[in-house]
């Protein structure tokens, strides 16, 4: 982990007419960091994470990301600048396989001059199907099968491995493992101690406690809109029930007192 | 497992053994059932004077058992509506349907041919002529750009109402089923258009919609597999908003797909209308309905995402050989219709019961 920070965001603001969904949220990611957000049903977690990802505009405030003041129009815009979402629906196509859905808009492609009409470039795609999942050490039986024949922990571990395979800057998960079983769920926190090894950044939204104090190395609590704390838990003396504690609003941390 | 490579922790495989069972297997197994049926029927039913399909042991016919002429017959028969259907296909995958290609056919033929007319018909100023004489022995590019023209127009408006004003495409293309219905009548006011060139004459004659079919077929195969329009064109009619998410012009790609569907039609006008050496305004009757058959009965699902192109040529075939067999084995008319509306319905529910079986294993 560096001190390098590669998202931060200046008084990120939202508002659907009269509801504050989000007020004034300054968060900084440091390259290599994995940052948990948690937060009660409407504390604005999800508002965050689409403001970062595009899908909606901002009312106010800056998003700076890498370096950079950044204005994303869609989804594309942040995937195309390093942003990958693994979005709670998980964007993938039944019909198709898995360097299919990897590759889906974006095809590796030979004689680019028939436009489109232009060749996939079936064997390079496949390769680098296998070296992305390889990374991720996600299990999956063959490849070349429909997305429709997996798992609900496969396919989630596909929309995943898109991340692995196309060197994101930076991975958002909206509650990967919401709908998963034991077993998928571990799969999926498998891939993401993988790419914290390969020092890949993430931002993880989750309700799991466990899981939280399992992977990340900071936890951002969100309450009523606002940012309510920013907790450091890789020094051990922070225990779930403090964090329980500012998700209800029975604590606030100092210097978020306005939060409260 | 000698194809197999194992890669990572993992153990990922690309196993090419493993490789679901195709759907077309299934389809063509129907097509071999099929057939031997009506060879058996043929053969064991001769007082009612009824012939077989594929082998004929009266040898004094032309020295061979292999009755070849016969299966001619039946492929070219279906010819010129499965150029239609393999247009259909790739609407029906992306998840859309098109009513409009049968009355397509009609305006599309009336309209190439008064642009393919010739001039002296037994020495007298051609009696079918639509326009003045500068229409008369144009060279044949001229119809052909024509009835193409007009094909891409009709699909560009299919295309665009269902992509940008996002009603259904039943509903436009049913509009634009009865809006091509009035064309083909209106163009002569329900005159038929006769006596085309040599030059024309020649795009349909004798096995030349075979061949145009066959050629297309490989062409669309080779589009829909190998390329980047075959692929969004799955991608859209498996989920419609991940395609959009993934960054694909979900709406340029309709516009595109109605396109190529109607230029299909278009083209069957022009090898129909050369075939039969006139247009008329109703030509082309049930010919969407036909196309859509040919499709499911080949394994395209209705509901997108699913089937090919080499599906669609047998599901063709399949229906082919059911209005040939039965012509031959000397039934009735109507048997025919209830046998093809049966082995419609019979197609649609085995692969419902097909995905059902693989969602839950």
């Amino acid at each position: 982990m560096t001190d390098n920070i590669i998202l931060e965001t200046r008084d990120l603001t939202k508002h659907y007419g009269g509801v504050h969904a989000l007020e004034g949220a300054n968060f900084k990611l440091r390259d290599g960091e994995h940052i948990a957000i948690m937060g009660d049903n409407g504390a604005g977690k999800s508002t965050f994470v689409r403001q970062i990802t595009g899908v909606e505009q901002r009312t106010r405030g800056d998003i700076i990301f890498g370096g950079k003041p950044v204005h994303f129009a869609g989804p594309l815009d942040a995937r195309e600048a390093g942003i990958e979402t693994v979005f709670q629906t998980l964007a993938l196509a039944d019909d198709l396989d898995v360097p299919d859905n990897l590759f889906l808009g974006r095809e590796i492609t030979k004689w680019n001059f028939l436009g489109p009409f232009r060749l996939l470039d079936y064997r390079a795609m496949r390769e680098a199907t296998l070296a992305g999942l390889e990374k991720t050490a996600v299990k999956i039986p063959n490849i070349r099968n429909a997305i429709r024949n997996m798992s609900g922990g496969q396919r989630q571990c596909v929309a995943i491995a898109r991340t692995a395979t196309f060197h994101s800057k930076l991975t958002i998960m909206d509650e990967p493992t919401a709908a998963l079983g034991v077993q998928e769920t571990a799969q999926v926190e498998n891939i993401i101690r993988t790419l914290k090894e390969a020092g890949e950044p993430l931002i993880l939204v989750s309700h799991n406690m466990r899981q939280v104090f399992d992977l990340v190395d900071r936890v951002v609590v969100f309450r009523r809109g606002r940012i309510c704390a920013d907790l450091d838990i890789t020094k051990g003396d922070i225990t779930g029930e403090d964090v329980v504690g500012y998700i209800t609003g029975a604590k606030t941390q100092e210097g978020y007192e306005d939060a409260a | 497992m000698a194809d197999q490579t194992s890669h990572g922790i993992g153990g990922l495989t690309y196993d090419k053994s493993k490789r679901a069972w195709p759907n077309e297997a299934n389809v063509f197994i129907a097509l071999v059932l099929i057939i031997l049926a009506f060879e058996a029927l043929g053969q064991i039913l001769p007082y009612m004077n009824s012939q077989s399909m594929l082998f004929d042991f009266n040898t004094n016919r032309d020295g061979t058992i292999l009755n070849v002429a016969r299966i001619k017959i039946v492929i070219l028969q279906v010819s010129i509506i499965g150029i239609i259907s393999l247009g259909v296909t790739q609407v029906i995958i992306s998840g859309g349907i098109d009513l409009s290609s049968g009355p397509l056919v009609g305006a599309a033929a009336m309209i190439v041919m008064s642009f393919g007319q010739t001039e002296l018909v037994n020495g007298q100023i051609n009696p079918k002529a639509v326009f003045g004489p500068w229409a008369f022995d144009l060279p044949v590019i001229v119809p052909i750009l024509a009835g193409l023209s007009f094909g891409a127009l009709i699909g560009c408006v299919n295309g665009s109402l269902i992509a940008f004003t996002r009603i259904p495409p039943f509903i436009a293309t049913l509009g634009m089923f009865l809006i091509c219905r009035g064309i083909s009548q209106w163009w002569t006011k329900g005159q038929p258009v006769s006596f085309p060139t040599e030059q024309f004459a020649a795009i349909g004659s004798g096995m030349m919609p075979v061949v145009w079919f066959a050629l297309l077929a490989v062409l669309l195969f080779f589009i829909m597999k190998f390329t980047v329009y075959g692929k969004h064109t799955y991608a859209i009619g498996s989920n419609e908003d991940a395609a959009r998410m993934s960054g694909i012009n979900v709406k340029r790609h309709k516009v595109l797909v109605y396109m190529i569907a109607s230029m299909l039609a278009a083209f069957a006008a022009i090898v129909l209308s050369s075939k039969n050496l006139t247009a008329q305004a109703g030509m082309g009757q049930f010919y969407e309905l036909y196309a859509i058959a040919m499709a499911v009965i080949g394994g395209v699902s209705l509901t997108g995402g699913r089937g090919s192109i080499v599906g669609t040529v047998l599901g063709a075939m399949v229906f082919g050989v059911i209005q040939s067999g039965f012509t031959f084995i000397k039934l009735d008319a109507f048997y025919q219709l209830m046998a093809m509306g049966t082995i419609i319905i019979g197609a649609v529910v085995l692969d419902q019961y097909r995905q059902q079986r693989s969602m839950a294993g």
